[in-house]
């Protein structure tokens, strides 16, 4: 609360009129209902608009990116093989918010903010996918690739009929889950300056001082998004089971 | 049963494969006839399974040459070099022959008929419809006409090797690789398995390359046996001799090992 106080007699010394008032703060009740009310329109579009539409089509990028890295790097001769893993080795292996500042700066300009946001969490996300991809095809049994040896069976059929419909079925889960930490890394967007959800709450939340509410309802429309997510791969990982 | 002809239809020359260190086998010549039934026996690890992976390019061959219908199969001698052949024309080959396996290997993510048509529609360019009516003709052959749209792992491990069968033949082979074809299988459906063999034997020209633990059936479709140990061919000769009179002792102790099991 000496934190607090400081910073408001500083505020008093200024006559700052946007600043909030010290006993305005003290008798507000620890929730304000009409205060949620008002402030959920503007998350919810900012919901849709950048942390939905960055998930999913980050999403779309990183599923079929990341089995096309997987399936490059069975493919390849050794060399290129090896530099597409290093590749995406060095990808995975740094932060997504360091990414997202080197390709805004880089491409200040040329790209905007959002599409940079999409591009970076898509090519990021892909590389942890193509590891499951990965996982998924060599769990895919050696006599498999043999009987299409055996009836002469062209590589992009035995990819396309054989291999990949059998390792996608072991990945879902792990593709769901991925897809699902995708979208808790979106407030990450903030240092590229898309105002996903969680920035636009703390810009409602600001001028008013008041921040549980904004949070409480991002956190709330978090869980509303991901819960539905998990039960969804939940239950298309059961039908792939039972399909076989 | 039809009688072969004079014309090989494999050939193995001076044929080595190593794994590694590991020498499989060493020094291999030996011709099979078009239409001719030839059984590999064996204890575990003397090179009969590798054989027939060999001719199916399944293992990379570390030395000598196969011919099929005369042709290189893998590395032709070019002026004394031994260089690989054309993918291309690998591909040729292989198309002329099918294999069956142990474990069946049937895709799982197929239906039954979807197994049977992949390969005679997308490789060897059949329209789908012929495609269908063979493969229904074919699960009639193997005595499972009702399963045509049934999953692969809904089937008992006889039903699937018997579309395993369905969908070798479905690409008319010339040459049939039957790879312990029933050493997976329940010993009550054995029997049904070897019955619909030896009727592809008994009705068709196919040349077959059979390595089985089932001695009354290599016995009764084989026209040549060939005893390995160790790599090399001990023995061979014609069934009703290896199996009643082998010369070689190595034979004979194989066999009473392995009859005497039954």
């Amino acid at each position: 609360m000496i934190f607090t106080s400081g910073i408001i007699r500083a505020a008093d010394e200024v006559d700052d009129p946007t600043m909030v008032d010290e006993e305005e703060v003290r008798q507000s009740p620890f929730w304000d209902w009409e205060f949620a009310f008002n402030a959920l329109p503007e998350m919810l579009m900012a919901f849709i608009e950048v942390t939905l539409v960055v998930t999913v089509l980050g999403t779309l990028i990183a599923a079929v990116l990341g089995l096309v890295i997987a399936i490059l790097i069975r493919v390849l001769p050794a060399p290129l093989a090896w530099i597409v893993k290093w590749l995406a080795n060095f990808i995975r292996m740094t932060p997504i918010v360091v990414q997202l500042i080197f390709v805004f700066w880089a491409f200040l300009g040329v790209i905007d903010n959002l599409t940079v946001g999409i591009i970076v969490f898509g090519v990021h996300y892909a590389t942890y996918m193509s590891e499951v991809y990965r996982a998924g095809i060599e769990s895919v049994p050696k006599g498999q690739w043999e009987a299409t040896t055996a009836l002469s069976m062209s590589a992009a059929r035995t990819w396309r009929k054989v291999i990949i419909p059998q390792a996608l079925r072991s990945t879902v889960p792990s593709l769901g889950n991925y897809a699902i930490s995708m979208f808790k890394d979106t407030p990450f967007l903030l240092v590229i300056m898309v105002a996903e959800m969680v920035t636009v709450a703390g810009e409602i939340g600001a001028p008013a001082f008041r921040y549980t509410e904004v949070y409480v309802i991002a956190g709330l429309i978090f869980l509303a998004a991901s819960y539905p997510t998990a039960l969804l791969v939940n239950r298309l990982e059961k039908r792939l089971a039972y399909a076989h | 049963m039809p009688t072969p002809t004079d014309t090989p239809v494999i050939e193995f020359v001076d044929v080595e494969k190593r794994f590694g260190d590991n020498v499989v086998l060493k020094d291999l010549n030996f011709s099979v006839a078009r239409g001719e039934r030839v059984t590999l026996i064996g204890p575990s690890g003397s090179g009969k399974t590798t054989i027939l992976r060999l001719v199916m390019t399944l293992e990379e061959l570390t030395g000598g040459y196969i011919y099929i219908d005369g042709q290189p199969l893998t590395h032709e001698n070019r002026d004394g070099k031994r260089v690989p052949v054309s993918k291309k024309q690998q591909k040729k080959l292989r198309t002329r022959i099918g294999m069956v396996f142990q474990q069946f290997n049937l895709f799982p993510n197929m239906t039954v008929l979807e197994n049977i048509i992949e390969a005679p529609v997308h490789v060897l360019g059949q329209s789908k419809k012929d495609a269908i009516t063979k493969a229904h003709s074919l699960l009639e052959q193997v005595g499972l006409p009702d399963k045509a749209n049934a999953h692969p792992t809904s089937l008992s491990g006889g039903q699937q090797q018997r579309v395993a069968i369905a969908r070798a033949l479905a690409m008319d082979p010339e040459i049939l690789l039957l790879d312990e074809v029933t050493s997976a299988l329940d010993p009550e459906v054995v029997g049904d398995v070897l019955n619909i063999l030896r009727q592809v034997a008994d009705t068709t020209n196919v040349t077959m390359l059979i390595v089985t633990h089932e001695m009354a059936f290599a016995r009764d479709v084989s026209h040549k046996v060939m005893m390995f140990d160790g790599g090399r061919v001990v023995e061979e000769g014609h069934p009703d001799k290896i199996f009643t009179s082998p010369e070689h002792e190595r034979t004979q102790r194989f066999l009473s090992a392995v009859l005497g099991d039954q």
